[in-house]
């Protein structure tokens, strides 16, 4: 891990650290129903971000989020992860999905290894053991690492593919609605832990999600999507201090985020 | 407050009800079942209300039962027949598994097995296999190759189908995570998409494993042999239905091994797929 202490507040100007993404120019149009996903889309995260991309359903997010995780090429454009450009999957990305999709054949700790194993083999696998329960620990699953993913909650799955996730230390987690399957509470639970382990981690991480609060509560950055085509329309700071609670969702300025980004999100609906 | 007594029609409140049939234990329904049937066979045919030819009384077919099971432990020519019916069946399923399989994992994991051999497959799927086999005896002839060519054949399908549907059972979650992973093809094959796949093969086999007995006992009626089905012809056209009752109750023990071979390998290797019951269809 790297010993540069977290910016509580990372404001434009207060951020001095790397950029870790590159994207710029990205489009792509899918050739059949000459159906353009997305238009020209820039985006630059840098490290230690947390950066969100909200927006209705066929909006490009999704679209946005696979291009950017190496598994669909774009029409046009540059994606540059760390200094090299993104031309397939790569282990520096670590993704979490709305299902937990752990095998059920698998024990959990077995499954969190899943990664390393594909990559580098058994063996390598086994000698990463030790992290792996560390992350369990982590997590708070530290007792269920030889339990079979059938014997866990959905919030416990999903907190066993954050450790998939994190195994290979990533240095950009891509997360796809990662929470939505959960009921609310727990939901709301996750999302601090999220917040939690991304701060000790100093991570960078660049979630979709359809949750207007979860995205102010959990993002530096938002990014408001609109479709036809897929664009980005406003790049909006966060700025509520950090550590983020769930009680600043009560606050007034939680409220004029919340409220702007839904105009933002409404102009699309009327028209 | 409590006025409310007990006994009161304002006390009851709506429980589930189970009926008393319902109630009964698994193997006390199983019993009465068997004895009110055999009651009622024994009943018909005492009374002489049916032919003694049509259908024997339970006592001569359990007569006959005893006489054919001593045969057979004593290792007489039943036994052969039944050694040599057995083979047919366990040379079947096994050539009808790895002709299946292959064909499944080439229409579940090519577009050309997907687009140009599945068609092929459901027009020779849906024609009655049981009328190849007098091809298979012209081409095979009168031994144990034509009956297990034609239980493979009668086999196959299920196995193809369940395959190829159990390679397509991988959610598109699952193969996004492997491809995020680097995962290769083979990769992907092996450790995902033949696990999830592996309870549809199940089901498959299942299928096959009645289908291979058909075939089989099919292929002995009409091709003659040393087999089990041979000899139940034989005692058929002798009229000797208790002994064609008898050689189908051995006969249906052999299903069973077979079926419940599968079952057993199902819990084995599909341990975490618990919405399977034992034993059941599917």
């Amino acid at each position: 891990m790297m010993a540069e202490p977290r910016i509580p507040n990372p404001g434009p100007a207060a951020d001095t650290a790397r950029p870790v993404y590159e994207i710029s120019r990205v489009s792509k149009t899918y050739a059949r129903n000459t159906l353009t996903a997305l238009s020209d889309v820039h985006l630059t995260i840098q490290k230690g971000e947390f950066v969100s991309v909200i927006g209705a359903s066929g909006c490009g997010k999704s679209t946005l989020l696979k291009i950017m995780a190496g598994l669909m090429p774009p029409t046009t454009g540059r994606v540059v992860l760390n200094g090299r450009p993104v031309t397939g999957p790569r282990p520096d990305i670590g993704m979490m999905f709305q299902q937990a999709t752990l095998l059920p054949w698998k024990t959990t700790i077995e499954n969190i290894l899943l990664p390393i194993e594909m990559r580098e083999g058994r063996a390598a696998a086994r000698e990463a053991v030790g992290r792996a329960e560390d992350l369990l620990q982590l997590v708070g699953l530290g007792a269920f690492g030889q339990a079979y993913p059938g014997e866990l909650s959905g919030g416990m799955a999903q907190r066993a593919s954050i450790c998939r996730m994190l195994v290979t230390d990533p240095a950009m987690l891509l997360l796809d609605e990662p929470f939505s399957a959960l009921d609310e509470l727990t939901r709301d639970f996750m999302n601090m832990e999220l917040q939690r382990i991304c701060m000790e981690r100093g991570a960078t991480a660049f979630l979709v999600t359809h949750s207007l609060a979860e995205a102010v509560i959990l993002s530096d950055r938002i990014l408001v999507m609109q479709a036809r085509p897929g664009r980005v329309v406003e790049d909006v700071a966060i700025d509520l201090p950090r550590p983020r609670t769930l009680d600043m969702i009560n606050t007034a300025r939680f409220g004029e985020i919340v409220g702007h980004i839904r105009d933002l999100l409404g102009k699309e609906a009327f028209q | 407050m409590s006025d409310l007594s007990a006994g009161t029609p304002e006390d009851t409140v709506w429980v589930e009800h189970e009926a008393f049939i319902d109630r009964i234990p698994r193997w006390v329904a199983m019993t009465a079942l068997f004895v009110i049937v055999v009651g009622i066979w024994d009943l018909v045919t005492r009374l002489g209300w049916v032919s003694n030819i049509i259908l024997p009384t339970p006592g001569e077919t359990l007569e006959d039962l005893i006489f054919v099971g001593a045969n057979l432990i004593a290792g007489g020519y039943m036994f052969e027949a039944l050694w040599t019916t057995t083979l047919t069946v366990i040379y079947g399923f096994l050539i009808a598994l790895a002709i299946g399989f292959s064909l499944g994992l080439l229409v579940g994991e090519t577009k050309f097995g997907e687009r140009a051999v599945m068609p092929y497959l459901v027009a020779i799927d849906t024609m009655p296999k049981v009328a190849f086999a007098p091809l298979f005896i012209a081409w095979l002839g009168f031994d144990i190759a034509s009956k297990v060519a034609l239980a493979a054949f009668i086999a196959t399908f299920p196995i193809v189908v369940s395959t190829a549907a159990g390679l397509y059972a991988a959610s598109e979650n699952e193969r996004m995570l492997f491809k995020s992973m680097g995962a290769t093809r083979l990769q992907t094959l092996f450790r995902l998409k033949l696990p999830t796949g592996l309870p549809y093969l199940f089901t498959g086999l299942k299928i096959a494993a009645v289908g291979v007995m058909a075939g089989a006992i099919t292929g002995e009626f009409l091709g003659g042999g040393k087999g089990f089905g041979a000899l139940i012809r034989q005692s058929a056209s002798q009229l000797d239905t208790p002994r064609v009752f008898a050689l189908i109750l051995y006969l249906s023990l052999l299903g069973l091994a077979l079926y419940f071979t599968v079952v057993w390998a199902q819990r084995r290797l599909v341990f975490w797929n618990k919405s399977d019951r034992p034993g059941g269809i599917g």
